[in-house]
């Protein structure tokens, strides 16, 4: 594995700086949170991405992106967990600008996901779990175009985008790869219906019904019914980013409740000076800073192209949720009754990680994944 | 080409012509390691011509300078070197306590004459060491060591006992914690090296749970070590000691990788039928997966200066508890197969042997709440901790 570059690091720290100033908890989510948002982000935020470059972090510079790799996104991911953003980012500039890439969507969608005026959903699951290869939502072939019927769920940016990157079924049975088509389908298109929903984080996902919703062939993203490859580059771009979001997550709840430790007093004593605390705060540390070696080490190899990516996305999801569960666990527990309430962040980092766990796959799914990915 | 692929392709050449084909099977367990010494016994001559081949190059230390019997390889070329050898599955030529402990120290510590003198004779495998740190009432309180040295003008005259000496009873030299001054707890001690056939030193083997006996009791009777044969000042031998803890931990830590290094998962190698056994190891695996990342990173870290200096504390608490877990399943993956001791069928009950051998790695180096401790001072910097 390699180090930061020195560009890297430069990135880092601008990401680093920008989202603690302007992506606040306070100026962000909080906010958005008491004005019940719709959206649930700020498009000028959105906006001040698109200034800095960092909405084409992953867009080819041919295309006038930054055209950089996974471990760029990686590293304004973390930020933007640590500071827990509501931003498009990880559905537009990662996920969705990674399904479309070198594709006919590019030329028509770059440009504005560029400029910070698009924003792209990804609608994959169709149940409460996530199972990409159980795609049943059915495009029938209709004159030069296809009819999609049926409904998808857990659409993260969903009810505030202008594309939804839909997978669907235009041949084989659920369960199978083969048969899988990707649409890029513009969210006015008539019988599409997105009914957003306001989730446990107070971030937004909307469940789509697609009644009868026609669209041209050119809506179809690469090769019909071989839309497995887009979807799982872009499902892969995606669990790594949210695997790099998560080890944000489990580090600003980690660092606040060290905070905490250091200086709320118990028994005449500083509650960190307890050895009862202390081994599980470095527990958490260690474990932490593997999840984060596993994050760098899948942004490299789908950077590289390695053999190996899938499975190395596979272990930094499960392990980056499952290491950011255990943060924010002892976040509220060693907060105490102060972590019990609204008042009080660390409660928002626990938030967070429920919607982030089950975003692209849960511990479980990614588990299962390393098991069949190296042959048991 | 660049320097480094022209490196590569002749380090493959050479490997491809010099390591033999004995020396790329898999180790079944540390009785195939090449320790060296006096007294070594060669398994075979291909462990002899593999020893001899890596060792005229440098390479059993490819990173320590030429002029110390090393490889004189930058960290690049010494990667490549170690990528070559995984690729082929070649087997280390050489592995010591001189390679992995004292050598970083004397490199760091010792005086000219010392490294000439000491690291060309490890580097060639020609001398064994041993570690004489813990003693019986000194474990977890390192610090707390008792055994004497006292100043007898043109000698140290050493007196006590240390316990947990790895290999004591094979080692040719010892490098030894003595107590020098009674003034001060870690300010009163001093780092010695001496030969283990000095009139007075004695071993006594240690029977462990897992049947095997690594390591002894060793014992120092008015035991006289030359005054020069010190490393670092008197009394600050606690610096020389707590820099080699560090590489010590490094080492233990790689025990998280497994023997089959990061390639091979551990799902991958006992294919679980139960399902539930199966979700178990899965969650293993991922940890392991991930915790190979983190030595990879570590490594690339320790070596740039940018780990923290704490940090092998955190690699060897994840690195052997993680190792621990490893045998746990193995031995809930064998079932009753598992349990058999003595049988060739078992291979003399490797799998239990491991299981019961594996339970000291979270207690040899400092044991895993020892290592809480030092993170929580020194990385998390908690109140009074």
């Amino acid at each position: 594995m390699t180090l930061l570059t020195d560009d890297q690091k430069m990135l880092q720290e601008t990401a680093a700086s920008f989202l603690a100033e302007e992506g606040s908890i306070a100026r962000q989510l909080r906010h958005w949170r008491e004005i019940g948002c719709t959206d649930g982000f700020g498009h000028d935020l959105w906006k001040q991405f698109a200034e800095l470059g960092l909405t084409g972090i992953c867009i080819p510079e041919s295309h006038g992106g930054l055209g950089l790799g996974a471990t760029e996104a990686a590293l304004v991911l973390e930020e933007i967990g640590r500071n827990l953003t509501p931003s498009p980012f990880l559905t537009t500039a990662v996920a969705g600008a990674r399904a479309i890439d070198g594709t006919a969507h590019a030329d028509r969608w770059f440009p504005e996901i560029l400029s910070g005026e698009a924003v792209l959903a990804l609608a994959v699951d169709e149940g409460p779990r996530h199972a990409p290869e159980q795609t049943a939502l059915e495009a029938k072939r209709q004159g030069n175009g296809f009819v999609l019927n049926g409904a998808k769920q857990f659409v993260v940016q969903g009810g505030s985008a202008d594309i939804i990157v839909t997978a669907a079924r235009t041949a084989g049975a659920p369960g199978e790869r083969d048969g899988i088509t990707l649409f890029a389908v513009p969210k006015a298109t008539s019988g599409l219906n997105a009914d957003s929903q306001s989730l446990v984080d107070s971030s937004r996902a909307a469940r789509l019904t697609f009644d009868n919703v026609s669209v041209d062939a050119d809506a179809v993203i690469g090769e019909v019914d071989a839309g497995w490859a887009p979807l799982s580059r872009a499902l892969s771009a995606g669990s790594a980013g949210v695997a790099a979001e998560l080890v944000g997550v489990a580090s600003g709840a980690s660092a606040m409740t060290l905070d905490y430790l250091r200086q709320r007093k118990q028994f005449g004593k500083l509650i960190g000076e307890f050895q009862a605390l202390q081994h599980r705060a470095a527990h958490l540390y260690s474990e932490i800073e593997i999840a984060r070696a596993a994050a760098f080490k899948a942004a490299q190899a789908l950077d590289s192209r390695d053999e190996r990516a899938e499975l190395h996305v596979s272990v930094t999801k499960a392990k980056a949720a499952e290491v950011a569960g255990l943060a924010v666990r002892e976040g509220v527990q060693m907060h105490g009754g102060i972590g019990m309430t609204d008042e009080h962040d660390i409660g928002l980092f626990m938030k967070r990680e429920a919607v982030l766990g089950e975003l692209f796959g849960d511990v479980y799914y990614h588990r299962n994944r390393v098991a069949e990915l190296s042959g048991y | 080409m660049t320097d480094l692929e022209t490196f590569r392709s002749e380090t493959r050449t050479w490997l491809e012509k010099n390591c033999p084909a004995e020396m790329r099977q898999p180790m079944r367990s540390e009785a195939d390691a090449c320790w060296g010494g006096r007294n070594w016994t060669f398994q075979s001559d291909a462990q002899r011509q593999w020893l001899e081949a890596m060792a005229g190059r440098g390479w059993t230390v490819p990173d320590w300078p030429k002029e110390y019997g090393g490889g004189g390889l930058s960290p690049a070329e010494a990667r490549v070197l170690k990528e070559e050898m995984q690729r082929i599955g070649a087997r280390p030529p050489l592995t010591s306590f001189g390679i992995s402990m004292l050598g970083p120290a004397l490199l760091q510590f010792g005086t000219e004459e010392q490294k000439k003198h000491y690291l060309g004779q490890i580097a060639r495998g020609e001398i064994r060491w041993c570690q004489g740190y813990s003693e019986p009432g000194a474990g977890s309180d390192l610090a707390g060591l008792q055994t004497k040295a006292e100043d007898k003008g043109d000698h140290w005259l050493v007196n006590g006992q240390k316990v947990w000496t790895s290999y004591a009873d094979k080692a040719d030299w010892i490098f030894c914690l003595v107590r020098t001054s009674s003034e001060s707890k870690q300010g009163g001690i001093s780092f010695l090296l001496f030969d283990m056939e000095t009139p007075g030193v004695s071993t006594k083997p240690i029977l462990l749970i897992s049947g095997s006996s690594p390591f002894c009791e060793t014992f120092f009777d008015d035991v006289k070590v030359p005054k020069k044969q010190i490393v670092g000042e008197v009394n600050k031998g606690w610096d020389v000691a707590k820099y080699l803890l560090g590489h010590e931990r490094e080492m233990i830590a790689g025990m998280g990788l497994g023997t089959g290094g990061s390639s091979v998962t551990l799902g991958a190698a006992v294919k679980p039928a139960d399902p539930l056994l199966r979700a178990e190891i899965a969650a293993f695996d991922v940890d392991a997966l991930a915790f190979a990342a983190m030595s990879e990173r570590f490594a690339a870290m320790w070596k740039a200066g940018e780990a923290h200096p704490a940090s092998p504390s955190m690699m060897k608490y994840a690195g052997t508890e993680l190792n621990k877990r490893r045998n746990e399943l193995l031995m809930a993956a064998g079932g009753s197969d598992a349990l058999e001791w003595d049988s060739e069928r078992s291979r003399k009950g490797a799998t239990p042997r491991s299981w019961l051998r594996s339970k000291g790695n979270s207690i040899e180096g400092g044991t895993s709440e020892i290592q809480l401790n030092i993170v929580a001072k020194h990385i998390l910097r908690l109140p009074g901790a």
